[in-house]
């Protein structure tokens, strides 16, 4: 049985921040991303991007990256926007969001780029 | 003996000469219900079911001449199908219709003192089981239903693509409020969404509400503040009075916290009713536990179906209710499971015997509630309830959360760890169920709580027979 551990979690830490779906997974590589968006677009969902300055991550309502990519199903083009919001805004969180029209909720919402949180 | 609709005559008639219409066609607005009879030696089937008909509507055991004052051939419910039970002679399926004006509007206390009063009683019957209930649209309409519902829960607690994670503070009495809300706070801090209050936990001398109350929601808070994520504790306002339940949920809002508990079955239907609609005028979500259902659900010839008690919980109100496993410690068959809990989550649910259902079931537009799975799971449980459940429930631990050799906040962590492996691995098209090992061993390699949890539950099945199951033939 292993050495037991402190659980290194601390109100003082901006890095012990957690942000949604997978964000206690390491974070995201560019081959996993891909998988996502490719099961997003497999369900119909609408493909979307937000951000936010780390600080204010428990806001409902992060900054929306153009607009929703409607009938996108292109998996390139939406990992090429994703990558486009991530460079614009390098020092935030980026979440890819997958909305289903139909249950009028996201599908999916997954921080696919990390904000530095210091 | 005169015929119905002319003369009084007094007297005994058979049951079956008013209230067995085999040539009856059912109406979109009858409420319908099957049952299963158990009748009495030498009771012919179709007299048994005619009396369960009778009695559970309009009839009495002999005339009287105020029958003739009213339609009685309108207001009365009509045995109107019989069908074997497969694999059991002992006993029979009987489909009884009832006119929707039977009912008063809104009100599952009524319906159910109807189909499942005086009747279960009833001398010419040996047992009875309420099997299925098909509650038209129309009076549907007529319920408030899950104060908010899943969609608008996964807003509110702004958790979106995944189950839902809690955890049940343990043990389940002698706590004292200030130790209690150190358990939930670890439990938060560590991954989990909501942690909750174990069903008997109300107001004890060990623990009073109030103090539970103050204590838990400065560890709901903090944990919020530690994580950036939202968390909830369900707080139990099961209490002996109305008045005292309200009294204790307008503290739980008076502390802005977002989500209330009751126990239906025990509490009642008058009172859980009221506090769902209370809960949805003041914006707090609903968990609704089940202490009682199996008492009435679990014998297979007597009592009421699981089925019936989730359809009238989706109809009285809450927006979670529990469900059952099928893989823990509790009883559960997997197909009886993934149709009852279609009943929670789904606008339309077509009749589907392979799954129990004997009726087509239309909610409307009433939202669907969240299912969940509680009861000595872990996180070798998880693959096969991703698989099971989908996105659209609550994984309720315990032991499974709490017993991790290193505290509360390393089993939270391992929970969520493996929930989210599962969960995209599911995405990325694997096979959860029978990868579930795969899976879990790689998210362990980057997560030291997972590991621990794993090594630690290793050897821990649930694999004795589930004693009420589906009528099959082969059963």
């Amino acid at each position: 049985m292993s050495e037991m551990r402190d659980y290194k979690s601390r109100r003082s830490d901006p890095a012990s921040r957690k942000f949604g779906t997978f964000s206690y997974l390491p974070a995201m590589t560019p081959e996993r991303i891909r998988k996502q968006v490719e099961f997003i677009v497999a369900r119909g969902w609408t493909p979307a991007l937000e951000h936010t300055e780390p600080t204010h991550l428990m806001d409902n309502y992060w900054y929306m990256w153009k607009l929703p990519l409607f009938g996108e199903t292109n998996v390139d083009r939406v990992l090429a926007e994703a990558e486009a919001c991530h460079k614009a805004n390098p020092n935030n969180h980026v979440r890819l969001v997958g909305y289903d029209k139909l249950k009028q909720t996201q599908g999916a919402a997954m921080v696919v780029f990390r904000g530095k949180t210091v | 003996m005169g015929k119905a609709g002319s003369g009084y005559s007094a007297g005994v008639k058979d049951y079956r000469q008013t209230y067995w219409e085999p040539d009856y066609p059912v109406k979109d607005t009858d409420l319908l219900a099957c049952f299963k009879i158990t009748p009495q030696e030498g009771v012919p089937r179709e007299e048994a079911a005619a009396a369960v008909a009778a009695e559970s509507s309009t009839g009495t055991w002999t005339t009287v001449w105020t029958d003739l004052l009213t339609d009685l051939d309108h207001y009365k419910g009509r045995a109107y199908r019989i069908e074997d039970v497969p694999g059991d002679p002992s006993c029979f399926y009987a489909f009884i219709a009832y006119p929707i004006d039977l009912f008063e509007e809104g009100s599952v206390v009524n319906v159910l003192t109807s189909l499942a009063g005086n009747v279960f009683g009833f001398k010419a019957i040996r047992a009875l089981r309420l099997e299925d209930v098909r509650f038209p649209l129309a009076y549907v309409m007529t319920c408030g239903g899950p104060p908010h519902g899943i969609a608008v829960e996964r807003d509110i607690m702004n958790k979106y693509g995944r189950p839902l994670l809690g955890c049940t503070i343990k043990p389940k009495l002698g706590l004292s409020a200030k130790n209690y809300g150190r358990a939930v706070y670890e439990c938060l801090r560590g991954g989990l969404d909501f942690t909750k209050d174990d069903e008997n936990v109300n107001s004890q001398p060990f623990m009073r509400w109030r103090q539970r109350f103050d204590f838990v929601a400065e560890a709901v808070k903090k944990a919020e503040a530690e994580t950036g994520e939202r968390k909830g504790h369900y707080l139990n306002v099961t209490a002996p009075t109305p008045e005292e339940m309200y009294k204790r949920a307008e503290h739980a809002k008076a502390l802005d916290m977002p989500i209330i508990m009751h126990d239906f079955l025990t509490g009642g239907f008058c009172a859980h009713t009221g506090l769902a609609n209370w809960c949805r005028n003041n914006g707090i979500l609903l968990h609704v536990h089940r202490a009682l259902h199996a008492v009435l659900d679990r014998d297979r010839h007597h009592g009421i179906h699981f089925r019936v008690l989730a359809k009238c919980l989706r109809l009285s109100g809450g927006d979670h209710l529990h469900s059952g496993t099928v893989v823990g410690k509790l009883e559960g068959d997997r197909e009886a499971t993934l149709g009852w809990i279609d009943l929670m989550r789904e606008k339309f649910i077509p009749e589907n015997r392979a799954r129990g259902i004997f009726f087509d079931q239309d909610f409307g537009f009433m939202p669907g509630l969240f299912p969940v799975a509680s009861g000595g799971i872990h996180v070798w449980h998880i693959p096969a309830l991703v698989a099971i459940f989908g996105d659209d429930s609550v994984m309720q631990f315990g032991g499974g959360t709490l017993g991790h050799p290193w505290g509360n906040a390393a089993g939270a962590c391992a929970n969520r760890v493996a929930l989210e492996a599962c969960v995209e691995a599911r995405n990325q098209g694997r096979q959860v169920e029978k990868e579930g090992r795969e899976i879990l061993v790689a998210a362990a390699r980057t997560s030291p709580e997972l590991k621990a949890a794993m090594e630690t539950w290793k050897e821990i099945k649930f694999e004795f027979d589930t004693v009420d199951k589906l009528d099959t033939v082969d059963a």
